[in-house]
């Protein structure tokens, strides 16, 4: 049976339709799960978050810069890292230099095959 | 009336940016708004004219446009020996598929331009320069003549660099704006040259005409890389995508979403050198050509994304991303490239392949655009680009953060947005290919989704800062342009089918239908 809207990839197929009716499901079973919670708790009646024991920052503190995102996943990749930045020398010259060398491997390439 | 408009829609395709860009100045004389409105009217009529014209060709076939000739459709005149000697339009479906990307690409970049660039000076050059930036473009994947390809693309460089250039108070701009011009015109060399190989051998510019003659010599194949290597370059590929993130850093976001166009514009002429132009002589080296193709697309990919995830500056990151994205393109189409020669790998999963990578293109033509776009809002109001002092704009600018959450999960592949549609189609295909392409194809995809969520953090998560406490939304004519791309995304994400069975397919048949672009012209010579 054919369902609107499905894609066919040649492998299988993918129904946008039948996932935004399961995710309809997923939210309706979250707000069912929700709405059985105490009506009467009201934010602000939780207890203060336990930072191991430093008090809790000011809110326009506690904002986590770009730079400390992801800081494990550079570090471990830095000897990748270490290699491939030095490419990326911002001078004109080297840019040019690599077109013609990626030229003239290509040249190399279909005289020979 | 009617008839006439659509029977000379190639040629206005290309004329009615041309007419507005040296309208624009003149109109300037007459005040902001009369420039504001002419600027909207040529907008509006170039974009209805490519689309017009595309859904001709959708619905039609191939469309011919002869200029100066008796009828548009007379190729080839009585007394010219058999060569079609006048300038040719030729636009078939994979030609309508990319004017139907810059001319919605320019409507929505040129609305929120009108509202980015309000406070800045010397905008009649600027949108002058833009719809000379349009017309190159329209004209590149428009044109059936080779020497009309190299002029339309030095229109579209030089208006490309001179944009990017434009706010010269910044001096990273000058720079970024050098670099792009300097390695767009030794590749324009490198073309010309190139072109001029062709000619003295086949006495020809034709596109059609020169594929119907070549032979399988030396000076050719010397033609061929002195052609695509350098259009492989303008659309980014590693490891010639240096100039990408200095070029789409430092230009106005506006123009950083229109070089995304104008970069899938040389990536049509790329793939049009290798499968219309040189299709028949590479039949015994499809293998190769594919698989160079295949080594840019994953080297483009992972290097991109992994460059990106350290950056700081958002539209570097982006841009990074883009060269990223580049790379699924080249993926899916070096696939199908690389078992041309085998029709039952062709026909089990090549030309999926293909219609994964062309569906890309207009599909990230799209988010990345509208991502560029939602960091130009951002740098709009806050003045800084720098994602370590940005943070809680969510609360100030709520469409601003809709839109770029569209964007980020379109490109990170995420359904049901239209990034997940073509990516699926890449990853599935790409499988049967080589395993190990597809699963570095998804790896990318995850780290894409860790960059995207680094940059929705840092700009619009935590709470409120102080040093952005005036921060509002930005002007509506850019919430406009930022909603008729997230629309796009949007809708090619929940019926994607439609898209490919009304655009892609037909595209990706006219990819490969080589002797039928020939026949086009030389009428089955």
């Amino acid at each position: 049976m054919d369902i609107p809207w499905t894609l066919q990839t040649g492998a299988g197929a993918w129904n946008p339709l039948l996932w935004l009716v399961g995710f309809a499901v997923a939210f309706g079973v979250a707000w069912l799960v929700r709405s059985r919670g105490r009506p009467d708790n009201r934010s602000g009646d939780a207890l203060k978050p336990f930072i191991s024991g430093n008090e809790e920052p000011e809110n326009a503190g506690g904002h986590i810069p770009a730079s400390n995102l992801y800081w494990g996943f550079t570090e471990a990749m830095k000897a990748y890292y270490s290699r491939l930045v030095p490419f990326h020398t911002g001078i004109p010259s080297d840019y040019v230099a690599w077109l013609l060398g990626v030229m003239a491997l290509m040249l190399v390439i279909a005289l020979t095959v | 009336m009617m008839d006439s408009l659509a029977l000379h829609l190639p040629a206005l395709l290309v004329a009615i940016p041309l007419f507005t860009a040296f309208l624009i100045p003149l109109a300037g004389r007459a005040g902001g708004t009369v420039r504001s409105a002419l600027v909207i009217l040529g907008a509006a009529l170039t974009s209805l004219a490519g689309l017009a014209l595309a859904a001709r060709v959708f619905a039609g076939g191939t469309v011919l446009y002869v200029f100066g000739a008796a009828a548009p459709h007379a190729a080839i005149p009585m007394d010219s020996g058999g060569i079609p000697i006048r300038i040719i339009f030729q636009v078939d479906a994979l030609g309508a598929l990319m004017v139907v990307i810059a001319a919605l690409s320019s409507l929505a970049i040129t609305l929120y331009s009108l509202a980015a660039e309000s406070r800045q000076s010397g905008k009649d050059g600027f949108y002058s320069m833009l719809f000379l930036l349009v017309a190159g473009v329209l004209g590149m994947v428009s044109t059936g003549d080779l020497f009309n390809f190299f002029v339309f693309l030095e229109i579209s460089s030089l208006a490309g660099a001179a944009l990017v250039a434009y706010r010269i108070d910044q001096g990273e701009a000058v720079e970024g704006g050098l670099k792009y011009a300097l390695l767009s015109t030794v590749g324009a060399l490198s073309v010309l040259m190139a072109i001029g190989i062709l000619f003295a051998q086949y006495n020809a510019l034709n596109i059609a005409t020169v594929a119907s003659r070549l032979r399988f010599g030396a000076l050719d194949m010397i033609a061929l890389v002195l052609l695509a290597v350098p259009l492989a370059m303008k659309c980014g590929a590693v490891p010639m995508h240096f100039w990408t993130p200095d070029t789409y850093t430092t230009a106005p976001s506006s123009i950083t979403a229109l070089l995304v166009v104008s970069s899938q514009a040389s990536l049509y002429g790329l793939f049009r050198i290798l499968f219309t132009l040189y299709g028949d002589l590479l039949r015994f080296n499809w293998a190769v050509f594919g698989w160079f193709l295949v080594i840019l697309g994953a080297l483009s990919a992972f290097v991109g994304v992994t460059m990106a995830i350290p950056q700081k500056d958002v539209k570097r990151l982006m841009a990074y991303h883009a060269v990223s994205q580049t790379g699924y393109m080249l993926l899916g189409v070096g696939v199908g490239l690389a078992v041309f020669a085998d029709a039952g790998a062709l026909a089990a999963y090549g030309k999926t392949a293909m219609a994964g990578g062309l569906f890309h293109i207009i599909n990230h033509a799209m988010y990345k655009g509208l991502l560029f776009l939602t960091a130009g809002a951002v740098f709009y109001r806050t003045g800084t680009r720098n994602l370590n002092r940005l943070g809680g704009l969510g609360h100030a600018m709520p469409w601003t953060m809709v839109f770029f959450m569209i964007g980020a999960l379109a490109i990170a592949g995420i359904p049901p947005f239209n990034g997940f549609a073509s990516k699926l189609l890449i990853y599935e295909s790409v499988f049967r290919f080589s395993p190990f392409l597809a699963i570095l194809a998804m790896v990318v995809s995850i780290l894409t989704l860790a960059s995207f969520v680094k940059v929705f953090h840092s700009m619009f998560m935590g709470p409120p800062r102080a040093e952005f406490a005036g921060v509002r939304e930005v002007p509506a004519p850019m919430i406009a342009g930022m909603a008729i791309l997230a629309a796009f995304v949007i809708l090619a994400g929940l019926v994607p089918q439609a898209f490919v069975d009304r655009m892609i397919a037909p595209a990706v048949n006219a990819l490969v239908d080589r002797a039928g672009y020939i026949a086009a012209i030389l009428g089955g010579h």
